[in-house]
């Protein structure tokens, strides 16, 4: 645990049961800068599960989490299950992991521009001319730029997705974080959405993506990890995963699900 | 033998017109239930958040409330409020030493009528906030935000557009629920009317004025929800 500084993302042994059901069961994972990790596997493998521990939207019951060098900080409840120490730690740390969920999550009471400087500004204390300035640009590269005073509930999928996007890299974050983005929209939409997301990994950004979308992990990621029923069960470069893997139940689920 | 006043005379704002005590009862009536539903509107909110995320012996405190004052008439409970409160004031004063204190009655029927109107609101925003979607306040804590700002920024204008026809109807409630006021002997404008058809025995001719007064008030509170309507639900498509 030396080279956590050299790590955009470091997340060792994570833990979670709901009741009595374990959906993980001691995953990690370590995201150097410019790196892109897809998580692949079927429903009720735990990887949304897992990337929503990353930014404690889901409290792991055990782990350790290291973001941009800063571990966070834990503590053991009553109950034998972890917390955070501080959610004032977690809220920071938070601002610097991009969130892009499945059902986009866009605001709805704020237009295209007013969802992508919300947080710049009033989490950021970025001054809104700023925030403005930077929230254009970003529109303009993820071709929403003349949607920018329109509501979200006015716009395609697709379009809605790619505000998303620009929604979270205002904020500049360390990692970005990619909750099945496509899975929600209609097959037509996809593409431009994928499109988006393969300019970010071609400037090198580092991301993380849980995705169904078997084509594009394969030809974006750096590494991909397969997960079933809450472990990992075989990781490595694109080309294993997809070409040869070694475990059984991977070789069958790639396979399965090829297009 | 004088004869009659006309209609004009007996609805002139100056006495021997009777049309002054009507606007001033109208003004009380007003303040009243501004001062009411703002009130209830801060207990509605700390009730909703109590409800939804406060421990248990909060939320049986909360249930107790909205469901005792929901159940009991208002007028009993106006009038029980109205004189428990302020017996039980002078009680604790005397026992503490004081004077007794004159409660003062705008005072008084603002609280009792606010306390009356927490209980439905909470309700009312209670609802309003379950009902928005979870993934829009999971996002605001995505990026960090902090609890207060989020429901400021995210929670807030979020739950108007849930919570606006409710919140209307309170306040059409609220108006009217104020002539209850009158049995403790607070002037508003149902007990100036009852006053300026008493003494003048042109008993059709106030209540009539007072009906219009009420639907004034009524209507215009109409164009008001309308347009906070329009401003909050600007993010939704016409045909939801």
């Amino acid at each position: 645990m030396t080279n956590d500084i050299s790590h955009a993302l470091r997340v060792d042994d994570v833990h979670k049961s709901y009741g009595t059901h374990e959906v993980l069961k001691g995953v990690s994972l370590a995201a150097k800068k410019g790196d892109v990790i897809s998580l692949i596997g079927s429903s009720g493998s735990g990887k949304s599960t897992f990337l929503r521990c990353i930014n404690f939207l889901e409290i792991p019951d055990r782990g350790r989490f290291v973001v941009n060098g800063e571990e966070v900080l834990m503590k053991t409840g009553a109950d034998g299950r972890a917390h955070p120490a501080s959610w004032r730690q977690v809220e920071r740390i938070r601002t610097g992991l991009g969130m892009v969920f499945q059902s986009f999550n866009l605001w709805a009471h704020m237009t295209v521009l007013e969802n992508v400087i919300e947080a710049p500004v009033h989490v950021l204390g970025m001054s809104r001319k700023e925030a403005t300035e930077k929230a254009e640009a970003l529109l303009q590269k993820v071709g929403l730029y003349d949607k920018r005073n329109v509501y979200p509930a006015f716009m395609s999928g697709g379009q809605q997705q790619r505000a998303s996007i620009a929604r979270a890299l205002c904020v500049d974050p360390a990692v970005m974080l990619f909750d099945e983005p496509t899975s929600a929209l209609d097959p037509e939409l996809v593409g431009e959405v994928l499109k988006v997301i393969r300019d970010l990994a071609e400037e090198g950004r580092t991301m993380l993506l849980v995705t169904h979308e078997m084509k594009f992990a394969r030809n974006v990621s750096s590494h991909v990890m397969f997960l079933h029923q809450g472990r990992v069960e075989e990781e490595g470069r694109p080309e294993q995963i997809f070409g040869a893997p070694i475990s059984a139940r991977c070789r069958e689920f790639t396979s399965s699900s090829r297009h | 033998m004088p004869t009659s006043p006309s209609i004009l005379e007996l609805l002139s704002p100056y006495p021997p017109g009777w049309g002054g005590v009507l606007i001033s009862g109208a003004a009380s009536t007003i303040l009243i239930s501004l001062g009411a539903y703002l009130l209830g509107m801060l207990i509605g909110l700390a009730g909703a958040a109590g409800k939804l995320k406060g421990s248990r012996p909060v939320v049986a405190l909360l249930d107790f409330y909205t469901t005792a004052v929901r159940a009991i008439p208002e007028l009993i409970l106006i009038i029980g409020l109205y004189y428990a409160g302020t017996d039980g004031i002078n009680r604790l004063l005397s026992a503490l030493g004081f004077p007794p204190i004159e409660i003062n009655g705008f005072l008084a029927a603002v609280v009792v009528l606010g306390v009356v109107q927490g209980a439905y609101a909470t309700e009312v925003l209670r609802g309003a906030i379950l009902a928005i979607p979870v993934g829009q306040i999971e996002a605001a804590s995505a990026f960090g935000m902090r609890p207060l700002l989020r429901f400021r920024r995210i929670v807030l204008p979020a739950l108007m557009p849930n919570a606006l026809p409710g919140m209307a109807n309170l306040w059409m409630s609220v108006t009217k629920d104020s002539a209850l006021i009158a049995v403790v002997g607070y002037q508003e404008l149902a007990l100036a009317t009852r006053l300026a058809a008493g003494n003048t025995k042109h008993y059709f001719l106030f209540f009539f004025a007072a009906a219009v007064i009420y639907l004034v008030i009524t209507l215009v509170s109409n164009m008001v929800f309308g347009s906070l309507e329009t401003y909050f639900r600007r993010g939704q498509p016409k045909a939801a």
